[in-house]
């Protein structure tokens, strides 16, 4: 199956910027469906960004968090060829990660 | 602009109406009636392709009053639908010549 | 009651020259040629730093800020994954073997521009989401709903395949395709809904100016970034949906899905933008 992260990282000199956009209902639970039911929680819950075996960016996120939310940050160091790391962690257990390479 | 003069007008009419019959409770009777009126004038402005979702909604509303035994309120809610409904009819009839007067030439 | 008389004397007046006028407004041939032209310049004249192209983003080039926003979010935008699984499903076959492909001219690659057209067999205007339902049942499947999901995805993948292609909607010399054009352009500008508003309320009177938070667009292009993903939806959207919502919100009762009347409404809109480019899939706030 296709990776729910979609990732874009490039280096311009010293400093990386990296976007990322991920596949998730981010449901926070506080809303009620067409028959008057809640929806129950299921969102991103820990969403990390390795570079060289240490986090470069680490969310600890709520059901406040839109859907298929969309990260942009920037870290100091990496270089083209360099591999990032992107990893999410839900409500339910349920995780995936993938690896891009920087640009 | 005249759309919301001939609602005023029609709401203080039926304000009115609603005064002067305070006195006596409406019947489960007098709300079939009303109602029909009411779905009777939605059911044109249907035909005409221009019901207002506040019409199916007041309609709703007296209908939900009605059968919790308010034939007051509900009288009360089926002639605004009423009223809502034929301002629909007004403005899908009265568009029909005026939507020119907003076209780009 | 001196007001009452002068807003009388007032309606009088308005009503004597409007039969003055109204001999010039009867005039009834249908010009659609006439029409665009007048369309398109009202809006350059009326936001002339505007590049004509740039009509085709909508409330993004009425607002600098909005523009810096969105420049941003086009690098990675909300549509990309609806716009995988329209690609994904456009090249799947139905279960007879067929594929979509089979339905459209040059397999459905860089042929939204030309949606809507006018079908001389059926007599009725025939827009890109109709034809991808029909193509669906005429090949044993079930069509798909007209507002969100699978429909939005399908004619995302085919918007983007077109990016760049100018509009180009056809109206043959047909008196009926005159008349479903006509159609098209009397519900633009006809009020609806408790609220009163035609859809050229909002979108010919009051572009770049806000309705609550949100920045209007201009008529002009407003249908060229189709299927959108609108962050107020949290999900993508087609023009069906948009025409549907717009009416709700302005408490009308909406119509269903593909009525004439709003094929005719598409068919109105997509033909005074010609020459405009696709902007689809797109992305609103």
């Amino acid at each position: 199956m296709a990776s729910t992260i979609r990732v874009r990282a490039t280096s311009n000199g010293d400093t990386t910027e990296v976007q990322t956009l991920i596949q998730h209902p981010m449901d926070s639970g506080f809303v009620k469906d067409a028959k008057g039911e809640i929806i129950p929680p299921h969102f991103i819950q820990q969403l990390t960004f390795e570079h060289d075996g240490k986090n470069v960016f680490a969310a600890d996120w709520g059901g406040g968090i839109s859907k298929d939310p969309y990260v942009k940050f920037s870290f100091k160091g990496g270089k083209k060829g360099d591999d990032i790391k992107v990893s999410w962690i839900d409500n339910k257990g349920a995780t995936d990660t993938t690896t891009a390479r920087i640009q | 602009m005249s759309v919301e003069i001939i609602k005023i007008a029609l709401s203080l009419g039926l304000l009115v109406a609603g005064a002067t019959c305070a006195a006596a409770a409406n019947s489960e009777q007098d709300f079939k009636a009303a109602y029909a009126a009411a779905e009777a004038a939605n059911k044109e402005a249907s035909a005409l392709r221009n019901q207002w979702t506040t019409t199916t909604s007041t309609l709703a509303a007296a209908k939900k009053a009605a059968d919790g035994g308010d034939f007051d309120a509900a009288v009360a809610s089926a002639r605004e639908a009423e009223a809502l409904a034929r301002a629909s009819i007004f403005q899908a009839t009265s568009e029909k010549e005026r939507w020119k007067a907003m076209e780009i030439r | 009651m001196n007001e009452r008389s002068v807003i009388h004397r007032a309606s009088a007046t308005l009503a004597v020259l409007a039969a003055l006028v109204a001999p010039a407004f009867a005039a009834d041939t249908v010009d659609p040629v006439a029409d665009a032209r007048a369309f398109r310049k009202f809006f350059t004249d009326k936001f002339p730093k505007v590049k004509l192209e740039d009509f085709v983003n909508g409330p993004y080039s009425m607002n600098e800020d909005l523009h810096r926003q969105w420049e941003e979010k086009e690098q990675f935008p909300p549509y990309e994954f609806s716009l995988g699984m329209g690609k994904e499903m456009f090249s799947s076959p139905f279960r007879n073997g067929r594929s979509y492909q089979d339905c459209f001219p040059n397999g459905g690659i860089g042929v939204r521009q030309n949606y809507p057209y006018f079908d001389e067999k059926e007599g009725k205007v025939v827009t890109l989401e109709l034809a991808l339902n029909r193509c669906r049942e005429a090949n044993g499947e079930a069509p798909f709903s007209y507002v969100r999901d699978e429909m939005a995805a399908l004619t995302a993948y085919m918007a983007f395949t077109s990016r760049g292609k100018p509009f180009d909607i056809k109206i043959p010399n047909d008196p009926r395709a005159l008349d479903a054009y006509q159609k098209g352009k009397e519900y633009f500008y006809t009020r609806r809904g408790q609220l009163n508003f035609s859809c050229a309320t909002c979108h010919v009177q009051s572009p770049g100016e806000r309705i609550r938070a949100e920045v209007l667009a201009p008529a002009l292009g407003i249908l060229n970034a189709m299927p959108i993903y609108r962050s107020e939806w949290s999900s993508m959207g087609t023009t069906s949906r948009r025409f549907t919502t717009c009416n709700s919100q302005i408490r009308g009762v909406p119509l269903n899905p593909q009525d004439d009347e709003y094929r005719n409404l598409e068919y109105y809109l997509s033909y005074v933008s010609n020459g405009l480019p696709i902007s689809g899939p797109g992305a609103r706030p």
